[in-house]
């Protein structure tokens, strides 16, 4: 990370001219005001925390002190920008609240670090700055404040008295002087300043890197938890509904033996036909709810793995699907659900969309990968975008670390490639 | 009159198969629900037949599927009725695959066949007469892969009707009827189908077997 006043500072002559040095000042001059008030924020949170430690809400009160580097840290982010145009980033979890959270990350200390070091330091060099800033400015001033003053005396230096605003003039050059120094040595100052905020105040990668898995692992539990879910749906209707469905069209089934016999005795009754027909539609139900079982999750990929289950689906497909997959092992079930739904879509798509009438899956287990590719022989130019199902289940497959590649230029073929580290 | 031993979770459903076959004549000296107690209610009543469910406790996944093939292999020859939700010829070939090393009727039925009380109760007894039995829909689903390899591409349309309707276990003359055929012809068609799939013709019964385990086999080759 560059220091942008740094930078400014390497063609002296146009430096001197510009706003750089006014907002270096600015910076360094505001920033004794704001130390003083940390320090003092700092002293009575100690005292406070220490003369209430003999209760034990003295430890809190310490530990909120502690963490008075937060809202320093959050102000100096936003005041540093006099100087430096990049705003730094948050260093803190959202997730981690509260005082307990906040006092176990790296971040919090590194804050504290800073706000000592801009209370005590910082504070003590704005604070000598302001002062010959002052000074340099009255110096500069000497001409105006003499003239004010006449007729009066005036002495500028004890003992030699001056006699008109002319005799000012060489502190007028002695403070111009001394605000050139100002400048440039504001302009490190404020530079130092930056840099180090630049290394306490803004994120480390240790901090994005936690982050990260963080994230990772929330997308993989609600995965997961989508998961759980399917299956307790299929169970409940594989168990429940299917069941008694079953049983419905057996009982219907043995009430039409009955009527059989009466029909035979010579006891003809219009029931039968109202059987018959109540049990043509309880298979029909059956059988429309075992499609969609089998759509939820089907209990082949769980059993037997993901060759057997995508030749039962290429068995059922209206398109000849040839199937050459390759597999030393059962998969994370994770993978094997996910490639699994991938190849139902794409399979799906190349029946309804692409006018294929060949298809083939083709894939295996190669360095520490499942990769699968399903290609039609179809129109081509689909558009992933446009398939909400294919966004899904691309999102699906990064939860996974995997990846989805459609390629479909107009008039095919239309190829999918799947790839989940595993 | 048979003798059934039946196993299935849902306690509905068993009630309602105990009814039927009592109803068609049959006793069920024991109906279970899980894996565990099949195996020990075959020991104690060794019955002429059994029908199970593929998915029991206690993992619901395919116990009973797992405890036909035990008991096959505890009770040589004992005819086994697998009664599934799932069309899965994934299932249906493990059974015929790891069931059919001994003699001993075999079948693997949806469990919407038992809406069709005398069909069941007809697939139910060619089981227990020794023959193999294998749902209708899972031979269609068997007879349509289209794998390039696949010899069952060889066959005619009508030797795939005269190999699925075998597949349901019917013997040459029911399959003459069933297609209005003569049993002649039947015959002739068996033998093309034979030679096409280069299967022994001696294999008699348990040629339905044979044709699925080399369909099989010839799966796992292009897989």
């Amino acid at each position: 990370m560059g220091v942008a006043v740094w930078a400014a500072m390497r063609r002296p002559g146009r430096f001197l001219v510009s706003w750089w040095p006014w907002r270096a000042w600015a910076l360094l001059v505001s920033g004794a005001g704001q130390g003083v008030l940390v320090l003092a924020g700092l002293a009575v949170g100690l005292a406070v925390g220490v003369g209430l430690s003999v209760f034990g809400v003295g430890v809190l009160v310490l530990g909120w002190t502690a963490l008075i580097g937060i809202p320093v840290g959050a102000v100096e982010r936003g005041r540093l920008r006099l100087v430096e145009p990049e705003r730094l980033p948050d260093p803190h979890h959202g997730a981690a609240r509260g005082l307990r959270g906040r006092l176990r990350e790296r971040a919090s200390w590194r804050e504290l670090g800073y706000a000592l070091a801009q209370s005590t330091v910082f504070a003590a060099v704005g604070l000598l700055f302001a002062a010959a800033l002052a000074f340099c400015l009255l110096l500069v001033s000497a001409p105006l404040f003499i003239l004010a003053v006449s007729p009066d005396t005036v002495m500028l230096w004890p003992g030699r008295p001056v006699s008109g605003p002319l005799d000012g003039l060489p502190a007028s050059a002695a403070g111009l002087l001394g605000l050139v120094v100002l400048a440039y040595s504001g302009g490190l100052l404020a530079g130092a300043q930056v840099r180090l905020a630049q290394q306490l105040l803004g994120p480390r990668d240790t901090d994005l890197g936690v982050r990260v898995i963080e994230l990772t692992r929330s997308r993989a539990r609600l995965a997961d938890a989508f998961e759980a879910e399917r299956r307790r749906i299929e169970r409940d209707l594989h168990d429940g509904a299917q069941q008694q469905l079953v049983a419905l069209g057996m009982t219907l089934g043995l009430a039409e033996l009955e009527l059989a016999e009466l029909v035979r005795r010579g006891h003809d009754t219009p029931a039968t036909a109202l059987v018959a027909r109540a049990r043509g539609e309880a298979r029909l139900a059956l059988e429309q709810l075992r499609t969609l079982v089998r759509g939820i999750h089907p209990q082949v990929l769980t059993d037997h793995g993901l060759p057997a289950a995508v030749a039962e689906l290429a068995a059922r497909h209206p398109v000849p699907v040839l199937v050459e997959l390759e597999l030393p092992h059962r998969l994370p079930e994770q993978v094997e659900s996910a490639a699994y739904f991938t190849i139902t879509e794409a399979l799906t798509n190349a029946a309804k969309h692409a006018d294929a009438d060949e298809i083939t899956v083709r894939g295996g287990h190669r360095a520490g990968a499942l990769r699968l590719s399903v290609t039609d022989n179809g129109r081509g130019g689909a558009d992933p975008r446009a398939g909400a199902g294919l966004q899904g289940l691309a999102d699906r497959l990064a939860v996974l670390d995997g990846r989805l590649t459609v390629t479909s230029p107009p008039g095919g073929p239309t190829r999918l490639d799947l790839e989940v580290p595993c | 009159m048979l003798r059934i031993v039946i196993a299935e979770d849902a306690v509905l459903l068993r009630a309602g198969l105990v009814e039927l076959l009592e109803r068609v004549g049959h006793r069920v000296p024991a109906a279970v629900g899980d894996a565990a107690a099949l195996i020990r209610a075959v020991d104690a009543e060794r019955p002429d037949v059994v029908v199970t469910d593929v998915r029991m406790p206690p993992g619901h996944r395919d116990e009973g599927l797992r405890a036909a093939l035990e008991l096959r292999g505890r009770h040589p020859g004992l005819p086994v009725l697998v009664l599934s939700q799932y069309v899965a010829t994934a299932y249906a070939t493990r059974l015929l695959g790891e069931g059919s090393a001994d003699r001993g009727g075999l079948g693997y039925l949806l469990k919407d066949r038992v809406l069709e009380v005398t069909d069941f109760t007809d697939a139910l007894e060619r089981v227990a007469a020794g023959r193999t039995v294998i749902d209708p829909e899972v031979v269609r689903i068997l007879l349509a892969r289209h794998t390039a390899a696949d010899p069952l591409r060889r066959l005619t349309p009508r030797e795939r009707e005269v190999l699925g309707l075998m597949a349901e276990g019917w013997n040459n003359q029911a399959v003459a009827q069933r297609l209005g055929v003569t049993e002649a012809s039947v015959v002739k068609h068996a033998g093309n189908i034979f030679m096409k799939l280069d299967l022994d013709p001696e294999e008699g019964n348990r040629r339905v077997l044979a044709v699925l385990a080399y369909h099989n086999r010839a799966n796992e080759e292009v897989n």
